[in-house]
């Protein structure tokens, strides 16, 4: 085993303790706690009110559309601001590369609103 | 730049010396054929989008067009990179990251032809089923160009790149049917699993960076030949692993094949054909590049695990297809068995095995094209009817429709005087030339196996009734069968479908056409520009 591999050893040992120390607490408590399961006991946990409606409910798809409009806007702000602070030094290539990647962004800004996600129905 | 410049000299404060980054010199028309199928295919978003009318047919024509002039560009390309007496020959660009080979030019082509295809036969589908709009044709210009990126990457970070813009379009597509819950589904899936397969894929550029020190494929095979290993090379071979989940989803290679029928069978026919015609293309593009040329003279410690995977593909394909009883999901697993054909060339890790993967990629391209353009006709409204039973007495209500399908699956069989037939004849001569001769003898079974499901599917076009079925064991015939709607047959389909059978036959006929385009396409090592 080459000197790179071992350096590995020791996350491979802290996983160990870390499955043997969680099992042995958990194993434990069960073994010392008292067991008495009622139906009200086995519901959801939800801050202590009563949960409503089933798991599986529908939210609304304009909510899913604000967050892919988000997504837009934050990409752009995740590369935009790198590059302006070394704008000198990626030079004019960079500055082409920002303003096609920016326009490609702003079409889909003018897709979203052809479609009619900017209006709020 | 000069404005540029005194920005640069005022921006940078005493003491900090400004550090210009070297910007690699780009070959713009090396990248022609990938920004002529990126870009309009925007434009076509928007020109849409932004006009209230359009002409009926109006967006698969675009496509087409767009996907023929970076064809046509593409094949410019060819003549020059072929041209290596005249001083021009192959050449990397961007720092290296993009090759420009035979390889890449063809892997190209064949990708444009498969979106060809399938805008014809989505044209009709979508109108009928009442999804028309430009985003289909868009996407699957936009996953094209992904692929083109996978088949000129000469850096695996930028196949990556590649594998991503190939995907996500096709998840997007395979559940692009709004009103059929199989399809969201099946859209659903392809996304769990191909992410999953994405994250191995990356695991393994990260192992194999660690164990040589880059990412570019040509330098990784520089420092691999100086056999700088002291331990075995433990890590690359991990990363080699890796990157083989990756790719093995990709291609829908076994045991990596599950989201397949799945998602074949719930996805738009249409798309279904460019999956199994373009992804396939662009998957075995990438693992050629990878495997053969990056890691070629690690050939023994990988091809035990490719001939493995071969093994499995094919028979599990072949014999799963047997008990099928949808069209799509035969066609599935069918096209996983071809996969286990093609990584049998990719086996061979010889030069006429590359070539023979890359003939039966072209053609396989075209057959399944074809194929799946009589899924889409037959299925009818929300492709309800995609059982075997649907195809029942085909031949006497569309004599001319089920013979065409029948030309298609004879050439998936693997026919004489169809191109499926020097197809799996190039890979299977590949396997005995490198002396693996049960390997070829498995392919061989594996294909009888599968001319039973091909068989079977003729055999209910031609000589069953509508009502039920002549020999029939296991059918219930006492339920009366409803008289089949008949089958609408656009226009565009109708071409789509001819144009398939003809290349599959020409080139069934003359196969030089192609095999000797195969041969000097395949890919080429080129020392890295820095």
């Amino acid at each position: 085993m080459s000197d790179f591999l071992r350096s590995y050893l020791t996350v491979g040992i802290f996983l160990g303790v870390a499955v043997v120390l969680v099992s042995a607490l958990l194993g434990l408590s069960s073994l010392l706690r008292p067991s008495k399961p009622t139906p009200q006991k086995s519901i959801v946990y939800e801050s202590g009110v009563d949960p409503v409606g089933s798991g599986w409910a529908q939210s609304q798809i304009r909510y899913y559309i604000f967050a892919l409009l988000f997504v837009v806007f934050d990409v752009e702000a995740v590369f935009i601001f790198p590059w302006a602070t070394r704008l000198e030094a990626y030079g004019l290539f960079g500055l082409v590369e920002m303003g096609v990647f920016i326009f490609i962004l702003f079409l889909s800004l003018v897709y979203a609103w052809r479609k009619g996600v900017l209006r709020w129905v | 730049m000069s404005l540029l410049a005194a920005l640069a000299t005022q921006t940078a404060t005493a003491g900090s010396v400004p550090v210009v980054v070297d910007t690699p010199s780009v070959d713009w028309w090396g990248l022609l054929p990938l920004i002529l199928l990126a870009a309009p295919a925007m434009v076509l978003l928007h020109v849409s989008s932004l006009l209230r009318r359009v002409f009926r047919g109006f967006h698969a024509l675009a496509t087409v067009a767009i996907a023929g002039t970076a064809a046509g560009f593409a094949i410019v390309q060819w003549f020059r990179v072929q041209d290596v007496a005249g001083g021009r020959g192959p050449y990397t660009t961007v720092a290296g990251a993009f090759t420009v080979d035979g390889f890449s030019v063809f892997v190209t082509v064949v990708l444009c032809l498969a979106v060809i295809v399938s805008a014809l036969v989505a044209d009709g589908y979508l109108r009928r089923e009442g999804l028309d709009g430009a985003e289909t044709y868009a996407l699957l210009l936009l996953s094209a160009s992904g692929g083109v990126v996978m088949a000129s990457a000469n850096d695996l970070i930028v196949l990556f790149l590649g594998l991503e813009v190939l995907s996500i379009p096709v998840y997007v597509l395979a559940a692009s049917h709004l009103r059929r819950s199989t399809s969201q589904e099946a859209g659903f899936k392809y996304f769990i699993l191909g992410a999953f397969a994405s994250a191995f894929f990356l695991y393994g550029i990260a192992l194999t960076y660690g164990a040589t020190g880059s990412t570019n494929l040509s330098v990784i095979r520089a420092t691999l030949s100086a056999d700088p290993f002291v331990d075995g090379g433990t890590l690359l071979l991990a990363g080699a692993a890796f990157l083989l989940v990756g790719f093995g989803f990709k291609v829908a290679a076994v045991p990596f094949h599950a989201w397949t029928p799945d998602v074949y069978q719930g996805a738009p026919s249409p798309v279904v054909a460019y999956m199994a015609s373009g992804v396939k293309a662009a998957g075995f593009a990438g693992l050629v590049r990878v495997f053969s040329v990056a890691l070629e003279g690690q050939v023994n410690d990988w091809r035990p695990i490719v001939v493995g995977l071969a093994v499995l593909t094919l028979l599990g394909g072949s014999v799963l297809a047997v008990v099928q009883t949808d069209v799509k999901r035969m066609l599935a697993y069918s096209s996983i068995s071809h996969a286990g054909f093609l990584l049998v060339g990719v086996a061979a890790a010889s030069a006429a095995g590359t070539a023979a993967v890359l003939f039966y990629l072209a053609a396989y391209a075209v057959i399944i094209g074809g194929t799946f353009a009589v899924v889409t006709a037959v299925g009818g409204p929300g492709e309800r009817s995609t059982s075997l039973d649907a195809f029942r007495g085909l031949g006497r209500r569309h004599p001319v429709l089920a013979l065409g399908f029948a030309v298609l699956l004879f050439a998936q069989t693997g026919v004489p005087l169809t191109s499926g037939f020097f197809a799996k004849f190039g890979v299977i001569k590949a396997a005995v030339d490198g002396e693996w001769y049960w390997l070829a003898a498995v392919a061989m079974v594996s294909a009888v196996i599968g001319a039973f499901v091909y068989l079977r599917i003729v055999v209910a076009m031609f000589m069953l009734d509508d009502a039920g079925a002549t020999h029939g064991h296991d059918e219930d015939v006492a339920e009366e069968a409803p008289e089949p709607e008949p089958v609408a047959l656009p226009g565009a389909l109708v071409l789509a479908l001819g144009a398939a059978v003809l290349l599959t036959l020409v080139v069934g006929v003359l196969p030089g056409l192609l095999t000797g385009l195969a041969d000097d396409a395949v890919p080429t090592v080129l020392a890295t520009l820095p």
